[in-house]
């Protein structure tokens, strides 16, 4: 019974092509949508974790922004190599710590000038960002120590500055001073906030605070970047920082901080929950779409129980059983809508496909979705197609073979 | 075989209290085997209603009916069901054939509700449309079928799943004179043939000849029976 109705819902589906992918079409956009706007989302917070892992997984970075500092003058807010050696000796599970400073600067060579940012870094900076030279090396300790006028450029800046000129050993002019490069650095794209973290000039902080941005004060370091071991809590270490400037500035117990300290498994894990609850909900949008279209198929095949009521007299008169009709209704709304959804799984895939490469977002696809909206749509052509079908099966065979 | 079909006081109302309309007011009717009985009367005298209940479509109100023993009455939607799918066949006066189907497929339906395998449905199938003539109008659909083979194939679709009875409720009523002549004589034939009993309801006492027992309705009574005299 079930095979044959089976047949008789696909022989019906077939006699009326351009019907089915009507009453199809509801169901392809809802499963469509609903697979895009998801797997978009996925991949958008796939490329925010990989944005933010490309600075250090578990990094913790310490500021001293203006508004925790009303009153004070910009030394206030900075750092002193003091509290970089009170916190590297102090705080518990540290991989490196890494203090900087940053500018911006016009860097030269031969005729060309770009304007690019300049970082001070110690030895520290390379673990603590998990960044390498694809060229030539790092810094040597004499550099740092000295503070000698070598630098480590960015991918970017090599190309847009030397161009196929040899990078290793070319002189550069930035600022006021000229450096030799020493190195290039891997290449890590773009940056959480679309950045070109190639484009930098990396130099010895010691050569930095010399040249590009003197200082006479002590408070000479802007930022301090603290790699933790992979095992350590963020928040314990968060504590430990906090105690150790707290205690070193002078901090009354009451008072607030100066200084601020983000950790990049917090801003991760904040914007992974939004991207995530921002996916769900849009998810949502798209399964109402999907609902609509439930409701498409069960208008369709509302209209087409009246317009067949003399087939469906005609059937019951020769001996189709109730059940029978029945059936064969539910799985003529089933199979449309089932189709429906896999023509609509191969739109969403194809879709994702076009619109993370145009978007620049990398391309997930989540077979689980697929599969779930996939039989999602079956199970709403069963619900919307059982009313119609009933309605088919209870006509009074007389009564629906003198339907005009 | 008498008493192939026997039916007791028939009476069927339509509706109720005021309004009510006495449409058969206790007919009582036997159908030999091999019969072939015209049911006429004009419109209005309950010939249809008699039809309707006849095939098993319709439950009289009051009454009793004996199909081949069975107490029709007494089963429910799905066993009046059964029954004709097994041993009745219908024709009807608007042929009733599914649109956008071969002609084939159409003579195949019933035998496709009895779960008949699909290469002795198709063997039984072309049987039938042969019977009829219509066997190279197999693959035709029925928008491209004249009247008079609609009606030929829907008669094939009725006698495909061999029944005992065949009813045609009238089954000329749509077609020109030579064309009802044509039915009439597989209708005929069929019943002389094959002993298939048939009952048909017309108003057309030319195509009443063919029967071989004439039952005149009026007024939601019997009001004339008359062997046809050939």
């Amino acid at each position: 019974m079930i095979f044959n109705a089976i047949f008789l819902a696909l022989r019906q589906i077939s006699r009326n092509y351009l019907r089915a992918f009507l009453t199809m079409l509801g169901v392809i956009i809802g499963v469509g949508a609903v697979i895009i706007m998801i797997n978009l989302g996925n991949g958008t917070q796939a490329m925010i974790k990989e944005a933010i892992e490309s600075l250090g997984s578990n990094l913790l970075m310490i500021h001293a922004p203006p508004h925790l500092n009303p009153s004070g003058t910009s030394k206030s807010r900075n750092f002193t190599m003091q509290e970089v050696e009170n916190i590297a000796e102090r705080t518990a599970g540290v991989k490196a710590v890494a203090p900087v400073s940053m500018s911006t600067a016009v860097a030269k060579y031969t005729n060309k000038n770009v304007q690019t940012s300049i970082t001070g870094v110690t030895d520290g900076y390379f673990t603590a960002v998990d960044w390498d030279v694809s060229m030539g090396r790092k810094f040597e300790n004499r550099e740092y120590v000295a503070g000698v006028n070598s630098c480590v450029i960015g991918e970017s800046v090599k190309k847009n500055l030397l161009g196929e000129a040899e990078p290793l050993g070319a002189r550069l002019k930035v600022g006021s001073i000229v450096c030799d490069v020493v190195g290039v650095l891997v290449s890590k794209g773009q940056g959480g906030r679309g950045n070109d973290q190639d484009d930098v000039i990396l130099m010895p902080l010691k050569a930095f605070q010399r040249s590009i941005k003197p200082s006479d004060s002590i408070y000479n370091i802007q930022m301090i970047m603290i790699s933790l071991e992979e095992e350590t809590d963020y928040k314990i270490a968060s504590e430990q920082i906090s105690t150790i400037l707290r205690h070193l500035r002078n901090i009354p117990e009451k008072a607030p901080n100066t200084f601020e300290i983000q950790s990049t498994k917090e801003i991760q894990q904040t914007v992974e929950k939004s991207i995530g609850s921002m996916t769900i909900f849009i998810g949502a949008v798209a399964g109402v779409s999907l609902l609509v279209g439930g409701i498409g198929i069960m208008n369709i095949m509302l209209v087409s129980v009246t317009e067949r009521t003399r087939e469906i007299g005609t059937r019951l008169a020769i001996g189709a059983l109730e059940k029978e009709v029945l059936l064969q209704f539910l799985v003529e709304s089933a199979t449309i809508s089932a189709v429906g959804g896999f023509i609509g799984i191969i739109f969403g895939f194809l879709m994702t496909l076009l619109l993370s490469s145009k978007l620049n977002i990398p391309f997930t696809f989540d077979m689980q979705i697929a599969v779930t909206s996939f039989l999602f749509s079956g199970f709403i052509g069963i619900i919307f197609g059982y009313l119609p079908a009933r309605k088919a099966s209870r006509l009074n065979p007389i009564d629906a073979l003198h339907h005009e | 075989m008498s008493d192939f079909i026997k039916l007791r006081n028939i009476v069927k109302v339509y509706g109720s209290g005021q309004n009510s309309f006495l449409a058969l007011k206790g007919i009582d009717l036997d159908i030999n085997a091999g019969e072939f009985v015209a049911l006429m009367g004009p419109s209005g005298s309950g010939k249809s209603t008699m039809a309707n209940i006849l095939g098993c479509l319709d439950k009289a109100t009051k009454g009793s009916y004996l199909f081949n023993g069975v107490d029709v009455f007494a089963l429910n939607r799905n066993e009046t069901a059964l029954l004709r799918r097994n041993y009745i066949g219908f024709i009807f006066q608007g042929f009733n054939l599914l649109a956008r189907t071969t002609a084939l497929e159409n003579v195949e339906l019933p035998l496709l509700y009895r779960g008949m395998p699909k290469k002795e449905r198709r063997k039984k199938a072309r049987e039938a449309l042969d019977m009829v003539g219509l066997l190279e109008w197999e693959k035709h659909t029925s928008a491209q079928l004249s009247g008079g083979q609609q009606q030929r194939v829907a008669i094939a679709r009725a006698i495909a799943s061999n029944p005992l009875f065949l009813l045609a409720d009238e089954p000329t009523g749509n077609l020109d004179t030579k064309r009802s002549i044509e039915i009439m004589e597989i209708l005929s034939n069929l019943n002389k043939d094959l002993g298939i009993t048939i009952l048909m309801v017309t108003h057309e006492p030319d195509m009443a000849k063919y029967a071989t027992r004439e039952v005149h309705f009026r007024d939601g009574e019997v009001n004339k029976v008359e062997a046809v005299i050939k």
